[in-house]
């Protein structure tokens, strides 16, 4: 069985998201290329999932009964590395090499690349869906692993996702599963209202979720909401997390030209000071 | 070879899964919405535990296998081939072909090619061998009957690695008998001969065979392999038929572009630069019976005597 670490207080969780967000800009400035915008948005879901709510040992990290975390919109790499890094999936020293010839940090995550890469990502859509075949098998080889879906709200336009959500309470699993939206408002070419303009909340709802709001970048709320996912329910849950494109960067927040553009030197050390002086 | 009556290689479908359990393999098989016509309903009744249908949603179908498959599961999927992999291909490629290796997912595509008959273009796959042959760790088989197609599948169930195979939905005369060991990446010659070779998978098989009869008629003497697997293609059995026939028509119910053609001429090519005609579809179709729809598209033994003449008068 995976281990179930103590709970990590809040304060020690809005450390790690400190780590975290440095991480982020650092990468993406050494790659001059990336996506900071998506991953900043989402470092207080990932940091108090990873550290207080996935059952994970990251010297085990194939164990059969693990908890998945399956990260749909699979971009925010920059993110997604730094958390597994922390977490001691992997060395920390490896985030330097993101997208770098020779480097297993891809653009986009590569299955069997790295430990605790569970699924190949990088087209939309996809992570819902993985899930459920995921937890089909566990629930036919009666193991109760959880699987959690990180999603953005941009990814939202893609069909697949719908094709999921519908499947997730038809077959049962609300117990298995765990969806996230990253409702960031912010996608490639825009504002999401000015791109797609949709009510995630209702969609979700509409097919037949139980959907829990949350300020995701208030660490304790976060915290709270992903306990709050796992208790019963008649309905799967999924937490729509209200995020700031960029958070914890003045110049980044809410900007889209952040989405996927990485800073100058002189942004770079302006970036890093605003997250030690904590804009979280 | 053998007098058992004709069928469907769809039909063998359910057959293969059922001869995977019982030979001890974790199959979980998935069906959107289709399973009527892919025959994945027979597995089903047999073992509902490792059977489930996602609705029409293909995309949703492929990546619930791959999840499967990242569990431990052998994953089969099965539609039309006309929607998979056409219908989901991104996923195919992102969530299942790479994955380090490819996950363990089998494809199993019924109503390949024009034979599907009277739904007209929209259902007549002739690119689909040109997607799956695309998709890097894919091993992709086209079996001619249904024992073959039953022993197909329990061959890529077997194999750790993602595969695509097409069925066809008309009962077609049976080539081999129970005694016919089918083996992954290996030709079958079917009849021997020395002045042409036709290379055919599926279908087109038992057409070569009539184009042979023809042929021998006028004292050519043409070989017939039945080319079930196009990757990996036998490259062995290519070049032998090369050197020793050096004459190569290829017939599939496919366009010429990126099936069973381009996967011989790519052997024939680097290795050995020999005369080859291409008999394929490279149009879109129209409604009618399946047999007609041959005579429509010039699936037709003639025409491959004809190929198989023009391609001989080319040898130097």
């Amino acid at each position: 069985m995976p281990t179930s670490l103590a709970p990590v207080s809040v304060d020690e969780l809005r450390d790690l998201a400190k780590r975290v967000r440095k991480h982020i800009v650092t990468m993406v400035y050494q790659a001059q290329s990336g996506h900071p915008g998506g991953s900043l948005s989402a470092v207080e879901l990932g940091v108090s999932l990873f550290w207080n709510h996935l059952r994970c040992d990251p010297a085990s990290p194939a164990d059969s009964g693990r908890d998945r975390f399956l990260l749909s919109k699979a971009h925010a790499t920059p993110f997604y590395y730094s958390v597994l890094a922390e977490r001691g999936f992997f060395s920390t020293d490896l985030l330097s090499g993101f997208r770098t010839l020779g480097s297993p940090l891809q653009g986009h995550p590569s299955m069997g690349a790295l430990p605790g890469i569970e699924m190949s990502g990088g087209s939309l859509g996809q992570g819902l869906s993985f899930a459920i075949g995921q937890s089909l098998a566990g629930r036919q080889d009666q193991r109760d692993f959880r699987c959690w879906v990180l999603m953005g709200d941009g990814e939202l336009n893609e069909g697949q996702v719908w094709e999921a959500a519908m499947a997730v309470p038809h077959f049962g699993l609300g117990d298995r599963i765990v969806a996230l939206v990253d409702r960031n408002r912010i996608q490639n070419d825009g504002f999401a209202d000015t791109i797609m303009k949709t009510n995630p909340v209702q969609m979700w709802a509409g097919f037949g979720w139980h959907v829990i709001e949350c300020d995701g970048h208030d660490m304790a709320a976060v915290d709270q909401a992903l306990a709050e996912a796992v208790k019963p329910h008649e309905r799967p849950r999924i937490i729509v997390a209200h995020t700031v494109k960029g958070r914890g960067v003045s110049f980044m927040e809410n900007n889209p030209a952040f989405h996927g553009k990485a800073p100058t030197k002189e942004q770079l050390d302006q970036a890093l000071a605003q997250i030690d002086g904590g804009l979280s | 070879m053998t007098t058992a009556a004709p069928a469907a290689t769809r039909e063998a479908y359910p057959f293969g899964l059922i001869d995977l359990v019982e030979q001890g393999v974790d199959v979980v098989a998935i069906d959107a919405d289709l399973s009527l016509a892919t025959m994945g309903h027979q597995f089903g009744e047999k073992h509902p535990e490792r059977w489930l249908t996602v609705g029409v949603a293909e995309q949703n179908m492929v990546g619930i296998a791959a999840g499967f498959a990242a569990a431990g599961k052998t994953a089969f999927i099965a539609s039309f081939a006309a929607f998979l992999p056409g219908r989901c291909f991104d996923q195919l490629r992102t969530s299942v072909a790479q994955p380090r290796g490819g996950l363990n997912v089998k494809c199993v595509a019924s109503h390949g090619g024009v034979t599907v008959g009277e739904d007209g273009m929209s259902a007549q796959a002739i690119e689909d061998l040109a997607l799956a042959t695309s998709l890097i760790p894919f091993d992709v088989v086209v079996p001619a009957d249904f024992e073959s197609a039953r022993q197909a599948v329990v061959a890529i169930g077997k194999t750790p690695r993602p595969a695509y195979l097409r069925t066809g939905r008309p009962k077609v005369a049976a080539i081999y008998d129970s005694a016919y060991r089918f083996q992954l990446g290996t030709a079958t010659t079917l009849r021997s001969g020395g002045d042409v070779t036709l290379i055919a998978c599926g279908v087109l098989v038992g057409v070569a065979l009539q184009a042979a009869e023809l042929l021998a008629g006028e004292g050519v003497s043409a070989r017939v392999l039945d080319m079930a697997t196009i990757k990996p293609i036998d490259r062995d059995a290519v070049l032998a038929a090369a050197r020793e026939t050096g004459a190569i028509v290829t017939a599939e119910e496919h366009q010429t572009h990126g099936g069973l053609g381009t996967a011989v001429a790519r052997v024939l090519a680097t290795e050995l630069p020999t005369p080859i005609a291409f008999v394929g579809v490279d149009r879109y179709g129209t409604s009618g019976k399946w047999d007609e729809l041959l005579g429509y598209f010039e699936l037709t033994p003639q025409r491959l005597a004809q190929a198989a003449r023009d391609v001989i008068a080319r040898k130097r």
